[in-house]
């Protein structure tokens, strides 16, 4: 395991500085915007990879808690797979789909729900799930707060604003405030049943997105379209350039998780044996 | 034999609500706890408010849905806060957590009672608001009652399920906000354009009705299966 992580380690940081040298160098400079436009290498990848860790923490709330329940873990299952049947009969059936959306893509997403959520319910058992989500929920802020920094000051010089009530950019100010009230809640907490109090919030915080996007959807938005199976146009360099920096990110947000992820463990861990041990020792002393 | 068991759990539900929400109103309306500070720190939002913005009768078209809103949701989480501090004196709450009443009965008796509790608010701060703001509407302002009611509702769904989860942290009386408004954020944006909406006159508020009563829906069913988890998590 701590071969793997090394490994793991060395090429993120290779990914990394190769992907800093083709946003900062190799990437062509856009016409209107000039060299400004390359904080976008750094904003979208940071989106994506929060909206990511974001669902995996949703998926460990949802099975944090109906695992324990067998009839809502055989309801939740079946829905998952229905998800990911849906998604690709949908994206083949559905004429026209909504703009901005390719079949191949809607199935792909569908495909991929459905396998993250039988690959966290095969390889992490309850206890750890609960850790994972803490430790998605954690990165995910810091990469929603990256988002969110850059994005007004690429707005800034793009349209001379620094804000607007935008769909998207508004639902990740949302996203964002609702997990740091996770966080808060999480580290506030007395209760010993912290977990089920956070994937409760978590899973409130899911619900409340969507009706965040739909409000503000009717509103003309002024956000460019998705770059990547939208209606905005991109140069396939450029393309190019931001994917592998969203490979980069994504190393980078597995390597942190992942050492996070084993700190609390052993944090775990050692509370336990605490516990245990103050359990023991007036029996030892007597 | 299931309906009959059905018939009885639901007729259960019924009277566990009805006997809790009783309790709860009696003992507001003997206490007034809830209601006077609710009252007194709204009429507190008003007055700060007619000082600071003092606008005339076309701006504050603009403007007062969003303050009549805030100042109600800042006072709910006043009467939100005392739901269950009220139930942890002599362990009311393990009592209840140890009998066979249904949770979610519970849930729905506070949620009421504190609908019951806002919705009197409401009542009697809207004409202050009127007098204070040179309000007159210029949509059709029944449209205000419905709204009124889904937007109240939203609020204190949700605040009675998370005034619950912050009974289980420290400094509870923070926490509830913190957990509260972010989530609240479609269901506030929805009532305050609805309300501008009928106010102005200039747009229909329909879309926004619409998504409160889909917020409404979706965060009760929502209460009301996680509930028993949040109640019961020591």
């Amino acid at each position: 395991m701590k071969r793997i992580f090394s490994i793991l380690a060395l090429l993120t940081a290779v990914l990394l500085s190769f992907a800093l040298y083709e946003a900062l160098v190799a990437a062509p400079t856009e016409q209107t915007m000039g060299n400004v436009q390359r904080i976008f290498y750094y904003h979208v990848p940071s989106a994506w990879t929060a909206f990511l860790l974001f669902f995996i923490n949703f998926v460990c709330s949802i099975q944090y808690l109906v695992r324990p329940n067998p009839v809502g873990d055989k309801v939740t299952n079946w829905t998952v797979i229905a998800i990911g049947i849906a998604a690709c009969i949908a994206a083949f059936v559905i004429r026209p789909l909504p703009q901005g959306m390719e079949p191949s893509s809607v199935a792909t997403t569908g495909l991929a729900i459905a396998g993250l959520y039988f690959l966290i319910k095969k390889y992490f058992p309850r206890e750890r799930v609960d850790a994972l989500a803490l430790v998605s929920a954690e990165v995910g802020v810091v990469f929603c707060t990256v988002v969110l920094v850059t994005g007004p000051l690429l707005a800034r010089q793009v349209r001379g604003i620094w804000w607007t009530c935008d769909v998207r950019v508004t639902s990740t100010l949302v996203l964002w405030l609702i997990y740091i009230s996770y966080l808060m809640l999480r580290r506030f907490s007395t209760s010993g049943q912290t977990p089920i109090l956070a994937a409760a919030l978590a899973i409130f915080g899911a619900l409340d997105v969507p009706l965040v996007y739909f409000s503000i959807w009717i509103f003309r938005t002024q956000h460019p379209q998705p770059v990547i199976g939208g209606g905005g146009s991109i140069d396939p360099r450029m393309l190019r350039v931001l994917l592998i920096n969203w490979l980069a990110f994504l190393c980078f947000a597995a390597l942190v998780c992942w050492s996070r992820y084993r700190l609390e463990i052993l944090q775990r861990e050692v509370e336990e044996t605490q516990a245990l041990e103050a359990l023991l020792e007036p029996r030892s002393s007597r | 034999m299931m309906p009959n068991a059905a018939t009885k759990s639901s007729g259960a539900i019924a009277g566990v609500t009805w006997a809790t929400l009783a309790k709860d109103l009696r003992l507001e309306c003997r206490s007034k706890d809830a209601i006077n500070s609710m009252l007194f720190f709204s009429l507190l939002v008003v007055v700060v408010f007619s000082f600071s913005f003092d606008p005339n009768a076309e701006e504050s078209r603009q403007i007062a849905g969003g303050l009549v809103w805030v100042a109600f949701l800042f006072a709910a989480v006043v009467a939100l806060n005392q739901t269950w501090a009220r139930e942890l004196r002599n362990q009311v709450l393990d009592a209840y957590r140890v009998s066979p009443a249904p949770a979610n009965s519970l849930f729905l008796a506070k949620a009421l009672g504190n609908f019951v509790f806002v919705a009197v608010l409401e009542l009697l701060m809207t004409p202050l608001f009127v007098m204070f703001y040179k309000l007159r509407p210029l949509g059709p302002a029944w449209q205000l009652i419905p709204i009124a009611a889904l937007g109240t509702w939203a609020i204190v769904v949700n605040g009675t399920f998370f005034a619950a989860m912050s009974l289980r942290t420290r400094s509870r009386e923070i926490m509830l906000p913190l957990l509260l408004f972010p989530v609240s954020i479609p269901a506030l944006l929805a009532m305050v354009n609805a309300t501008t909406a009928i106010l102005t006159g200039e747009m229909s508020a329909k879309f926004w009705i619409v998504l409160l009563s889909t917020y409404d829906v979706v965060f009760t069913i929502a209460c009301l299966l996680l509930f028993e988890l949040v109640l019961n998590a020591e």
